[in-house]
């Protein structure tokens, strides 16, 4: 991957992530690499059990037991993430890398009232009284369109709906100006009416505050109406990085391929939808080769003996596939 | 084929507490509300959570009894058997009238094997002979698409995809004329939902079942529906044609949904109607027309008076005051 004009704020390189449970060795995710540059906003998608959140929680160093980051470079500022002491990250977590968690209700402490919930945040990355820290909190409750800040910020999270709940992660993860926001499905516990009001808060803040935001999806919808550049997730293992607008016309990996064939269509309606057959795999044991092989329609015995590369291709593209130049996908976007 | 008239179901709030119960009020999940089934279709109920589309499927199934109101199924008033507690006559109705549960992840008992889940209906209703159990179990599970070998399993053992094949085999176990379908795929996977979308329509064709199809998720209801029925906070706003609905909605509430959804193409520019604020509770909800507090469009009656459903084009039902121009409504979908 070679992108000239700017550095990226944040590379990861070969990241590999095991959990080692008594049923054996999980690789969650084995040897992904992907970049964000300032102010763009990547997309990482999959279906559960790709290895998306354990990427982000890898990034943030906040893997759960029994994982371990056994493998790569998370590089962030001209240092490596993966290289430092927990105090050291611990600077970092939060202040430079944010946060947005999936389920707001689980991740906002029930005791504590917003406002001490985002005042403990900033307290803690900047020198601020409890006043400054709350009159702030005020204010970035109203940055994130929270109507009536003076009122939530003395609220407790179970007076709020979960759209409010998700706006306030929002601002939790806004409070100490980051460089690199991880957003792991925001929407996902979300109405769709609501989940357009916090994409678009998402793309707004991105513009406005030049963040470079990953945003984490199971949705390519989202991924098509939000993310500049999109990389897509099988079972651990990167399948295709690209712009959005390469990715979604002319995809270069099946499994892009067949999950943008799934999608039902609002636009068209078609007979039948398209199916991946079979299920995700078992990522104890992981097929051998290209691990998309078992449920791939062009895989040959390549597939099955050798895992493929991930492989620049152009245009800042790569492609984790033995077999992207012989074959010739369609995409239901471009035709 | 199956008929709701004026169905209403309210839920009394209690104060917290054993004794000295006070009643707070009641939650308005779903107000007075009529539509019909018709034979062999798919008719999709929309809406956002907490708009009483499970009430109503719930309600129908008798799960939940309906506060007042008829159901007509075939032309009988189901909702005065079920009443009844004619043990016969429910069972008999039962077996015509099933349901599929959201979650697939609790709806299976987790100490039964997968042959013991769907055997069980036929030894509640003792419909076929014992000799033609196992028979007619292999069979069901060729119908979903699960091998022989799958019988001796227990549900913690399959994907959830898979778990859903068992949900809707045990449902077909009394061969129903009418399925209930909540939310079949909103808990599986993107690649895994076609297959299921695909199982739905299969079985259709081959047993001529009726759907009543559940979701929030309208990209899938274009894709199975034949008609679909958008609510709102316990009341039914538009029913349509999907063809009909999707290239020419008129509630703002149906074009905001609409224009809500993102499409899965770059190139698409959407002109999306971001609705303001959230939805209000059902224990208070507003006087008039329901949505108005969020709308757009709306005029000083809609505060006032609660707009009918009415037919305001052939098969095109609407209750609005002030709707979108036919075919000019930004749907941003077309």
């Amino acid at each position: 991957m070679s992108y000239p004009t700017v550095d990226p704020v944040l590379r990861v390189v070969g990241l590999r992530t095991y959990f080692y449970t008594f049923a054996g060795i999980v690789k969650a995710v084995d040897g992904v690499s992907l970049q964000v540059n300032q102010g763009e906003m990547v997309g990482l998608v999959g279906e559960s059990g790709s290895g998306k959140t354990v990427t982000a929680q890898s990034i943030m160093r906040i893997i759960p037991s029994p994982g371990k980051i056994v493998d790569g470079r998370i590089e962030f500022e001209g240092k490596d993430l993966l290289q430092m002491g927990e105090s050291e990250m611990q600077k970092i977590r939060g202040k430079d890398i944010a946060y947005i968690p999936q389920d707001p209700t689980t991740t906002l402490d029930p005791v504590y009232s917003v406002g001490d919930q985002l005042a403990e945040v900033i307290m803690k990355h900047q020198k601020l009284s409890k006043r400054d820290a709350l009159a702030k909190a005020s204010r970035l409750l109203e940055a994130v369109e929270i109507p009536d800040p003076g009122v939530r910020i003395n609220q407790y999270p179970h007076e709020l709906s979960g759209g409010t709940k998700q706006r306030v992660a929002i601002a939790r993860a806004l409070s100490c100006e980051p460089s690199v926001i991880l957003a792991d499905e925001p929407t996902t516990a979300l109405d769709v009416t609501i989940q357009a009001q916090i994409l678009d808060l998402l793309k707004d803040l991105k513009q406005r505050l030049e963040v470079a935001i990953i945003l984490i999806t199971h949705d390519m919808g989202i991924v098509a109406e939000t993310c500049d550049r999109v990389t897509v997730m099988y079972a651990g293992q990167i399948c295709e990085t690209g712009t959005v607008e390469q990715v979604f016309e002319e995809p270069k990996h099946p499994y892009t391929e067949a999950l943008l064939k799934s999608v039902p269509s609002l636009a068209l309606r078609r007979e039948r939808l398209s199916v991946i057959p079979g299920n995700v795999p078992n990522l104890v044991e992981p097929p051998t080769g290209c691990r998309f092989h078992p449920r791939c329609s062009y895989s040959q015995q390549i597939c099955i003996d050798k895992d493929p590369m991930l492989e620049p291709i152009g245009d800042g593209r790569s492609v984790h596939c033995h077999r992207w130049k012989d074959i010739n996908l369609e995409s239901p976007v471009s035709s | 084929m199956l008929e709701v008239k004026d169905l209403t179901k309210h839920f009394i709030v209690y104060e917290k507490g054993i004794i000295l119960k006070r009643r707070l009020g009641e939650v308005h999940a779903v107000d007075h509300v009529s539509f019909e089934v018709r034979r062999n279709e798919t008719l999709g109920l929309v809406g956002e959570s907490g708009c009483g589309k499970t009430t109503i499927a719930k309600c129908i199934l008798y799960l939940e009894p309906p506060t007042s109101g008829d159901i007509l199924f075939e032309g009988k008033n189901i909702t005065k058997i079920f009443r009844s507690g004619d043990r016969a006559q429910v069972l008999a109705l039962r077996r015509q009238m099933q349901y599929v549960f959201q979650n697939p992840y609790a709806s299976l008992d987790p100490r039964m094997t997968v042959a013991d889940i769907i055997m069980e209906p036929f030894e509640v209703h003792k419909h076929i002979p014992r000799s033609q159990w196992l028979d007619r179990m292999y069979e069901l599970l060729g119908n979903v698409g699960l091998e022989d070998y799958h019988a001796e399993r227990y549900p913690h053992e399959f994907s959830g995809g898979q778990r859903q094949r068992i949900c809707i085999a045990r449902a077909l176990a009394v061969n129903p004329r009418f399925i209930a379908a909540d939310e079949p795929v909103a808990s599986l996977d993107v690649s895994v939902r076609a297959q299921i979308l695909n199982l739905l329509q299969d079985l259709q064709k081959k047993l001529g079942i009726t759907y009543l199809y559940i979701s929030h998720d309208l990209s899938t209801v274009r894709h199975i529906c034949d008609r679909v029925a958008v609510m709102y906070l316990g009341k039914l706003v538009e029913v349509a044609e999907t063809d009909e609905l999707f290239e020419n909605p008129l509630h703002p509430y149906t074009v905001a949904l609409m224009s809500a959804i993102p499409v899965p193409d770059p190139k698409h520019k959407t002109s999306r109607i971001v609705l303001p604020g959230e939805v209000p509770s059902p224990i208070n909800p507003p006087t008039g027309c329901r949505f108005h507090p969020r709308c757009s469009r709306a005029i000083d009656i809609c505060s006032k008076v609660e707009p009918e459903l009415v037919e305001v084009r052939p098969g095109h039902w609407l209750a609005c005051y002030n709707p979108w121009p036919s075919k000019s409504a930004p749907a941003g979908q077309n």
